[in-house]
């Protein structure tokens, strides 16, 4: 077989195909929020967010309604409830964000075992079958991306300030509190659009490694964004590939892509890379 | 308390800053206790006192940052935040995230931001804003560095160009001066002199009682409350400075007065505040 028909055998494949489209646009979304997550540190509040709409799909299923629904209600009002006890509660924030994180999956994972069958469809959620998504998952995933993606342009030179010196925007007026509720609200869609691709569990990757792998890179916001993106898409295809080949969990496949590009990162990163600072000394 | 009313009459307009009985609480701890202050148009005030003493309270009180426990506060002629786009507020150094992947350039644009409005791009005024006010504090050629690259002294010039670029009437200043060399100092401190001139006002605290004294025209002595203000020269009377700094001022000698403060220690950082901004840190 020659390389070309490595790389254009699975495309004849209908799922593959949805599955490279549904990945790409997940990835580029989960980029741009992921931007946003890494700079804020808000990395264990995805986690936490993505745990918390498992119960939100369970109930979705047994109510027979659309299950991005309840994730998304699940994840979001999750998301605003962390920022609420971050800016009210007396106790430490990551206290706080272990205990609703921690109550909501087993919420969730006591009503999923209530349930005798179908049960395969739920643990898509858990783990991610980007193969098994449909034409119509597919447009719900590009339509709530594009709403996330415009929200974001038209607040980006506002959610920037807020996330760099909230004090100083705040003071010159810039509605602070509601822009970080807003950017929560985002960082759940973006959750809940992704769960199908890489399952809960592995989705607060998907949100960080690709900014992280970005933010080793370049030193300007907009670029590592950019770079985010780029990193997500290749992932996306590269993992699709070898998901389809080596016959592993496509989530999986996405994840352990993007960790092997922040790895790579790390090395040859002009600031961190200890590679490159070894080069570094040599050459002077 | 009214800051030397003679020389600075408010022909020019309302004062920039009224506080009346002003208190804010952190919980059980009294921050702010009853403060009474008018600072006029056209002021360029030091606020003085030891770690605690409530000078960041004070400031982020007039900035809408923090609302006081009682009292009422009257901001360049309005309700606290109503005339928001017309103040400018810079943190002390030590609470900004200097990794933050952004330029010196990118700063000073921040100030434009809510000038600018949501949606839209800069226009040609307010790159010309942030030209200018980079020129003005002398970083205009490091536009394109990242932040995490310059050193103390650069980082406040950046911040106060942040400042100038929003073209405010007041200027709110956390520790702008603290731990910066002489050069800095004095650039800083004329650039500040030529807003004043300009009939902006500047609210500044500092650790720094030499700098307040040749720098600024009034200050401001506080220890919780307000133990004095008025003209510069107030900080001659060691009476004062003892009733402010309490046993932390030790009289030399030669008749100069030291005082033993520890700059890096945090005041008014209230356990409430604490929320996922200083997730990274």
């Amino acid at each position: 077989m020659n390389p070309l028909d490595l790389l254009l055998e699975p495309l004849q494949l209908g799922f593959m195909q949805r599955g490279l489209v549904a990945a790409i646009l997940v990835g580029v979304v989960c980029a741009v929020m992921g931007a946003f997550v890494v700079l804020r540190g808000l990395a264990f509040i995805g986690d936490a967010v993505s745990h918390a709409a498992f119960p939100g799909l369970v109930i979705a299923f047994l109510l027979g309604i659309p299950l991005y629904i309840g994730g998304a209600v699940a994840a979001v009002a999750t998301a605003l409830a962390i920022g609420w006890v971050a800016r009210k509660g007396r106790l430490r924030f990551d206290t706080a964000v272990g205990v609703l994180f921690a109550g909501m999956f087993a919420l969730g994972i006591a009503l999923f075992s209530s349930i005798d069958d179908y049960v395969a469809d739920l643990f898509s959620y858990l783990l991610g079958n980007v193969l098994g998504i449909t034409t119509g998952d597919i447009v719900q995933v590009a339509v709530l991306g594009a709403i996330v993606l415009a929200i974001v342009f038209v607040f980006r030179k506002e959610f920037l300030y807020a996330s760099f010196d909230p004090a100083g925007a705040a003071a010159s007026g810039l509605p602070v509190q509601w822009l970080d509720y807003l950017l929560l609200a985002l960082i759940g869609v973006t959750i809940v659009v992704s769960i199908q691709t890489v399952g809960i569990i592995l989705v607060v990757a998907m949100l960080v490694t690709p900014a992280a792998t970005a933010e080793l890179l370049v030193d300007r916001f907009w670029d590592l964004v950019r770079v985010a993106i780029v990193v997500a898409v290749f992932a996306a295809v590269v993992g699709l590939y070898l998901s389809y080949y080596l016959n592993i969990a496509s989530g999986a496949s996405i994840v352990l892509v993007e960790t092997l590009c922040f790895a790579v990162a790390l090395l040859v990163s002009p600031n961190a890379g200890s590679l490159s600072r070894r080069l570094g000394r040599q050459r002077s | 308390m009214t800051i030397a009313s003679e020389t600075h009459a408010t022909a020019d307009g309302p004062a920039a800053v009224v506080l009346h009985g002003v208190t804010v609480e952190y919980g059980q701890r009294v921050a702010l206790d009853a403060i009474d202050l008018t600072i006029p148009t056209g002021s360029l005030v030091a606020v003085i006192g030891p770690n605690g003493a409530g000078k960041s309270t004070l400031l982020k009180t007039i900035a809408d940052l923090i609302e006081p426990t009682a009292g009422t506060l009257e901001i360049l002629g309005g309700p606290p935040g109503r005339e928001a786009k017309r103040l400018a507020y810079v943190p002390q150094a030590e609470l900004v995230d200097w990794g933050f992947p952004v330029t010196v350039g990118d700063i000073a644009m921040m100030g434009r931001v809510p000038l600018i409005g949501i949606a839209r791009s800069p226009s040609e005024e307010d790159r010309r804003a942030v030209r200018d006010a980079l020129e003005t504090v002398g970083m205009a050629e490091h536009e394109r560095r990242q932040i995490g690259a310059l050193s103390g002294g650069q980082r406040r010039r950046v911040f106060l160009a942040r400042a100038l670029a929003a073209q405010p009437d007041l200027y709110l200043l956390d520790e702008p001066v603290t731990g910066v060399d002489a050069t800095t100092e004095e650039d800083l401190m004329r650039v500040l002199e030529a807003e004043v001139g300009r009939g902006r006002t500047v609210v500044a605290s500092t650790h720094d009682l030499a700098a307040a004294a040749h720098h600024f025209h009034e200050v401001i002595l506080m220890n919780g409350r307000v133990v004095a203000s008025g003209p510069a020269s107030l900080l001659m009377d060691r009476e004062l400075l003892r009733e402010t700094y309490g046993g932390h001022v030790v009289v030399l000698p030669e008749g100069e007065l030291t005082i033993i403060d520890d700059a890096h220690h945090h005041d008014d950082a209230p356990a409430g505040e604490r929320h996922f901004h200083e997730g990274r840190r």
